[in-house]
Formats: structure tokens, sequence, C-alpha cells
């Protein structure tokens, strides 16, 4: 009987080992480790655009699916990746969970200043799951190395909401549908945010986050002075313009 | 007994075919053709869901309110939701969706391309000429609350561009074309004088020129060390362009497609070579073509007339910092040509569609909402945006309008003067416009013609062989993706007026088994009867 309940306590030891395991945030080793053939982040930020690159790495996002073709955002331990228009089923966009690996072949391009990768398609990658920690880049804003954050997940700490625009009587509004208010709930919004004197043009991208969403809700509620911490992925459009999922007030 | 167990076997038989006839006929009915009503019932209350596009312009979405808002003043019986898009895709790919579940909107704006793809539905789309020509409630009717335009006041040439299958299936709302916004300055810095008509030649030879760098890296033209002297922003309408005007094969009236031709190819070599160096891009692969001009970057830029709010030093719309504008002189030109004597061009821009609904007091009212949207207030006030024209010379001849566009060097946004350019410049050259023709499918030959030039220059970006080979593989690689190999085999009449030919072979071995079924069960209870009434006859004797 003892040697039973023994032999019972080590099993149950051993899965929670096991549980606790699964539960471990992999190392950056094991984040970044890729297949054979597969570039690593520095390999890739070192390609020149409109060659062939093929990488690894994690869902972060989606943002939208159309006529099998899939928009993501994908990171691994050393930098991110914008996949635009990926080739994707709608029954393989659904698989595609944040944190899921997946294998990226495909042609780096750049529009606008955004670096990405086009006419891609992907095959998931059995392994652990990661899901990036935003950067903190607040004190990065207005500076060149920005850049070398493209596409992660950051965050923007203690900024100052402003006016985005007027309303039709004159009036300061905190948000825009739109970049110039002249679209209707649903679209993208617009606000400015401020630190240290300098103003920047932040969006919630429709696709990415809905008007259903917290974060869509949660800017339609800002008030000009309000101090806000946000999340977000560092999109660029002629110039930073982080498409933003999340904003709470400033702790 | 037995003879009973035969006669409910024929019996289930016949009640199986002719209902799987009657289901079969069912599922292709949809919609009641719409009658136009003789009254318009103003004791009901009516709800029109109008989408509409715009093109990322605050003063467009003031212009749709206010028509709803004076529309309702005038009809309180019957609101307007307004829905906005920017893409004209979004919406044809949401309209398709919504045709699936019968929740279409009642009025849309639309191309006629795409209406073509709405018409493979039956009657999902109303056909307008009957209301047209209805005295109350028609073009100019007599029990209208507006002044609207009579059929004759519409610009005839736009309206025609909406008939699909002789019947028109749509309303013009504005109409543009494309033009060619050019950095005078730094075309003339180069040595070169704009002729009075821009040709192809023109364009690629100074674009090559302007690609000289200095001895630090930098283009000589603008101190740079980026530029692409030629942008094309709808590669689409570029390639349209070109073999219109080389009077080569597109599609024919019927749908049947002439893309892949000889002229085709040469035309993709031409641009393969001046994206080789570099003199050439387009919108899909670099971006918007006004953010270079803006800043210095671009030489020769063509997109749309009602683009033309971005364009130049002091673009009142812009998706650039102030510090990246650069200051020039920006000229207006209609696109490039290769015979400068016969100058031609595409006639594009928004119209609007009516989608059917079993009501039709609803549809009636979605046709005055949309005849509101060709009253002057609107039509000028829309045109006024951008580089759009209107589509009535009601709205032309009417002196609010012709004090806009007689306005020059005003400081005023609404009198920017590239904008006054492009209008103008369409106005000027209406006669020299052209459609593509309008069939199911057409959309998608559109697509197929933008997306060989794309592909081309991606290629010779990425270094890949862009020869003979090259353009075989690329031919059958759209006309795949595109589903072009299939557009014979379908109705290609959007009202399903087309000759179709001969029945397929299964589908008259079909027929004539079930021809010969029903023989059979005939002959079955014909038999049976005789049978019958002799065994009977017999009885009695």
């Amino acid at each position: 009987m003892k040697k039973s309940i023994a032999l019972l306590l080590a099993l149950a030891f051993a899965f929670v080992l096991v549980g606790c395991g699964q539960g471990q945030a992999p190392s950056a080793e094991d984040i970044n480790k890729k297949s054979e053939g597969v570039m690593t982040y520095a390999e890739y930020a070192a390609a020149d655009l409109d060659t062939a690159v093929v990488v690894e790495a994690y869902v972060q996002a989606k943002q939208s699916w159309w006529e099998d073709k899939a928009t993501v955002y994908a990171q691994d331990a050393d930098g991110a990746y914008f996949l635009y228009n990926m080739a994707c089923s709608e029954e393989d966009y659904a698989k595609l969970t944040p944190g899921t690996k997946i294998k990226v072949s495909g042609y780096k391009a750049e529009w606008s200043g955004e670096v990405e990768i086009t006419e891609a398609t992907f095959e998931i990658v059995e392994g652990p799951a990661y899901i990036a920690e935003p950067v903190d880049v607040t004190e990065l804003l207005g500076k060149d190395e920005l850049i070398q954050h493209q596409n992660q997940l950051v965050s923007f700490k203690g900024m100052t909401v402003e006016a985005a625009g007027q309303d039709d009587d004159g009036n300061d509004v905190a948000f825009l549908y739109n970049y110039d208010g002249s679209g209707q709930d649903g679209n993208d919004l617009y606000f400015t945010v401020s630190l240290n004197g300098e103003s920047y043009t932040f969006t919630v991208e429709s696709y990415l986050c809905d008007k259903d969403s917290e974060v869509y809700n949660a800017v339609k509620n800002l008030k000009i002075g309000d101090k806000i911490d946000m999340e977000g992925f560092l999109y660029w459009y002629n110039g930073v313009n982080p498409h933003i999922t999340s904003v709470v007030a400033a702790k | 007994m037995m003879r009973f167990y035969q006669r409910t076997i024929a019996l289930f038989l016949c009640v199986f075919l002719v209902c799987s006839l009657l289901t079969g006929c069912h599922g292709s009915r949809g919609l009641e053709p719409f009658v136009v009503p003789e009254e318009f019932d103003t004791s009901r209350n009516y709800e029109i869901n109008f989408w509409a596009k715009n093109d990322t312009n605050k003063t467009q979405t003031k212009v749709y309110e206010k028509a709803i808002a004076d529309f309702e003043a005038l009809y309180p019986n019957i609101h307007v939701n307004l829905r906005l898009y920017t893409d004209y895709g979004k919406i044809y790919n949401d309209v398709i969706t919504n045709i699936a579940t019968q929740t279409t909107p009642n009025v849309c704006i639309t191309y006629p391309d795409h209406i073509a793809t709405y018409l493979t539905g039956v009657n999902t789309v109303v056909p307008l000429d009957d209301l047209f020509a209805d005295a109350n409630y028609g073009l100019g009717g007599g029990k209208l609350l507006f002044d609207g335009p009579a059929q004759d006041e519409m610009v005839s040439q736009f309206l025609d561009e909406c008939i699909i299958n002789g019947q028109h299936y749509a309303v013009p709302y504005m109409r543009s074309t494309e033009a060619c916004y050019v950095n005078k300055t730094y075309v003339e810095s180069l040595g070169y004088t704009l002729p009075d008509t821009l040709t192809w030649d023109f364009i690629w030879d100074v674009s090559e020129a302007a690609m000289q760098k200095d001895e630090n890296g930098n283009f000589v033209v603008n101190g740079q060390n980026i530029l692409i002297p030629f942008i094309y922003k709808s590669t689409d309408n570029m390639l349209i362009q070109m073999l219109q005007q080389k009077g080569a094969g597109y599609s024919t009236e019927a749908g049947e497609v002439l893309l892949f031709n000889d002229t085709t190819k040469a035309l993709l070599q031409e641009i393969a070579a001046h994206a080789q160096t570099g003199a050439f891009s387009t919108f899909k692969i670099s971006s918007y073509p006004a953010n270079f001009v803006n800043a210095g970057q671009c030489l020769f830029a063509i997109d749309s007339t009602a683009g033309s709010t971005w364009m130049g030093s002091h673009a009142p719309l812009s998706d650039i910092s102030e510090d990246k504008y650069v200051e020039f002189e920006t000229a207006v030109f209609p696109v490039p040509q290769f015979d400068p004597e016969n100058p031609q061009m595409i006639s594009q821009g928004p119209s609007i569609c009516i989608f059917n609904k079993p009501d039709s007091q609803e549809v009636l009212a979605s046709w005055l909402f949309t005849q509101y949207l060709l009253t002057n207030e609107v039509q000028i006030g829309y045109a006024q945006t951008e580089g759009y024209v209107p589509v009535t010379t009601k709205a032309y001849n009417d002196t609010a309008y012709q004090d806009y566009l007689a306005h020059t060097g005003d400081d005023d946004p609404l009198f920017y003067d590239v904008k006054l350019k492009a209008s103008q410049l369409l106005l000027q050259h209406t006669q020299d416009t052209f459609v593509t023709p309008v069939f199911n499918g057409s959309a998608s030959l559109r697509n197929a013609a933008g997306q060989m030039i794309e592909n081309t220059v991606k290629s010779i970006k990425r270094k890949e062989t862009v020869d003979d080979a090259y353009f075989t593989k690329l031919y059958d690689d759209v006309s795949s993706l595109y589903r072009l190999d299939q557009l014979g085999s379908q109705d290609t009449s959007a009202a399903g007026k087309a000759d179709l030919g001969p029945l397929p072979r299964t589908s008259v071995i079909l027929l004539l088994s079930l021809a010969v079924i029903w023989s059979l069960i005939i002959v079955y209870i014909a038999t049976n009867t005789y049978k019958k009434r002799k065994l009977n006859q017999h009885n009695l004797h």
C-alpha cells in the first residue's frame, strides 16, 4: 500500500514538473532556434530589398484576412517581421493564434518606409509558443534608433493626449475617424499624444483592432490632457505610425 | 397487392421528379423584377442604406451628409443611413458578400465593371430605364420635390457608360480621368521643354536623363539620394490606355479576352527596360506618387484627376510632413500618348446603382435619393472637392460652377490651381475619353492588366530574367490567377441574354434520360389502367 502511495506521489510530482515546464517562458536561445536554411533576424535585417528571404518567427497579432491573403505581425527574440498579404487559406488563418511559430518564405520589400515580407508562403513549425514582451521605446521617440524596433510590440509610457483636430463646431477633439476626420465609427482612429513638447500621431488600425475592441473604445473615450500608457506595433508610414493595441491610464 | 406497390412506386417517382424540377426552378428565381409603382406612398416610412465612397476627404463626407440632411427635409418619411468607404474594391467585396445573404445596400457607389458581376444574381440590380422615363418620378419628373436633371441634361457620354446589355443599370455620379502631374521646374532644369501633348517617348527620355548622379551618389536633378522619375498609380489603367492608343486588343464587347497579345508584350518589355534603370515604378511597389512628387523625388506622377488636391508643392492634402516638401511648379497634362494628334484617355469615376428589394416602394425611395445626388447643389459641391466634373449639363452650365472654374491664383484651397487644371483637363477632353467593355469578368480582366505590369517590374527589381519565356509564363499565370481562361465558359452576359450556344453533351443526356423516364412512367400507368379496365370488364361479364 505504501509503495503504491509513494509511486502515485512520484507520478503526481513528475506531472507537476512537466506542467511547470510548459508554462515556463522559453529562453531567447530557444526562441531564436532556426531550422536549416532559415535566416537569423540579423541576416534578414541585412538582406537587400527585393531579395528572397526565409525566416522563422512567432505570430504576435493578425491584422486581416481576405481572399486567401493574411497580414500578420510576427516576432522572434531579436526583431519583428510584418508579413503583408501572405498566402493563407481561411482554415490556416484560424490556426495562426498568437505565439504560433511559422516558417515564412517571401521577398523583402519596403513601402513608404515600412519594411515587410511580401508574396510570402508559410508553414506552421512545431514547438513552444512565444509572445513577446513589449519594449518600452518612449525615450526613443524622435530618435533615429527607433526604427530598429520597427514592427515590434512596443510600449509608450506617460504620454499626454493632445487635440487631434476640430469638430464641425470648431471644438478641439481627442481623436478623429481617419486622419482628417472624414470617416465614421468603425474606421481607423487617429489621435495625437505628446512627450517633452513633441507631438506624435498614433493610430488604432481598424482591421487590427475593430470597433468592438477594448482599445478602440478606450481611444473614443480619451479626453484632451489625459496621461496614458500605450502598447502597440511599431508600424511605419512616411515615419513612425504605431498601430496601438492597448491604452490605459498612466501608472 | 403487387399492383398496389407498383402504382405507389410510380406515384412516388412522379412526385419526386416534379418536386425536383420545381426545386430547381425555385433556386434560380431570386427577387421578382422591379415594377415602378404608380404613386409613391408617403404614408409609410423607409430606411435607405447608402454605401458611399470618398477619397479620404473630409469635404466629400460633408457633401454626402448635407445631401442626406437636405433630402430628408424634403422627404421626412425617408431616412438614409450613410456608410463610408475609401476603396471601391472594399465596397465590391462587401456587396458580393451581402448579395448571398440578401442584405445588399439600397443605393451604392460603384463601377460598371462591378455591377456586371452583381448582375449574375437574378433581379439583384434594378434596371433604371423605366425609372428614367417615368413621368412622375423619372428624370425631371413632375412629382419630384426637387429640381433634378432631365434625361437630356445628363452628359450622354457618361450616361452611356452605365449601359450593360442594352439597359442602364446605374447613373454616373462624378467623372474623372487620369492626369500626369509634372514637376515642370525639374524637367526644364534637365534642358527639356514640355510639349503641348506629352508622349510616352518624351516621358521615358526625361526619366532616363533624370537618373544621372553626382560624385556623392545623389541625383543631380534634386540633390537627394531618392528619385523615381516616373510613378504610375493605377497600372491597370496604364496598360489599358496604352493598348487603346496602339489600337491593340484588350477585350471584345462580348467578353472575349484579347489582352495577351504581342503589343502587350512589347509594351511590357519597354516598361521593364525603364524599371531596370530605376526610372519607373508603381504605387503598389513604391507608394503614393504624390508623396514622391511633393518631396521632389518624382518628375512625372500619373494619378486620377480625383487625386489632384494631393499633388504639388502647396497641396492642401498630404501624407508627408511639411519639412519634406520642396518648391517647384506643377504642370497638369493628359496621360502620355503614342499619337498626339489623336489623344485617348480613360473615363472613370463613381456611378450609382440601386439594389432590388421585395418592396417596390422602398426601391422607389432609393431612386428618389439617387436622383437627388444628381441635383446641382450636390453635383457642384462634390465636384469641387477634387478634380471631378459633374455628370449633368445642368450643373456644368450653372453660374456657380462656371464661377468656380474661372478662379485662378486664389490661395483658398477650394480654388487650388492644380485641382482646377485637372477638372479643366477632363472638360476639354471629354470627347477623347473611352471606357472598356463591361461584362461579367471585366473587373478581373482589369486586375489582370495591372498585375502584368506589377509582376514585370517586381521581377526586374528582383533581378529575374525577363525574356520571351518569362512573358509566356506570365500570361499563363495571370490568366489562371484571375480565371480568365474560364470567362468564355461563363454566362458573360450580365442579364443572361447572350447566345449560350448548343447544350453541353452531359445536359443533353440528362434531359433525354428524364424524357425516357417520364415516357416509361406514362406507359406504365396507361398499361395498368388498360389492364384494370379489361379486368373490370372481364369481371362484369
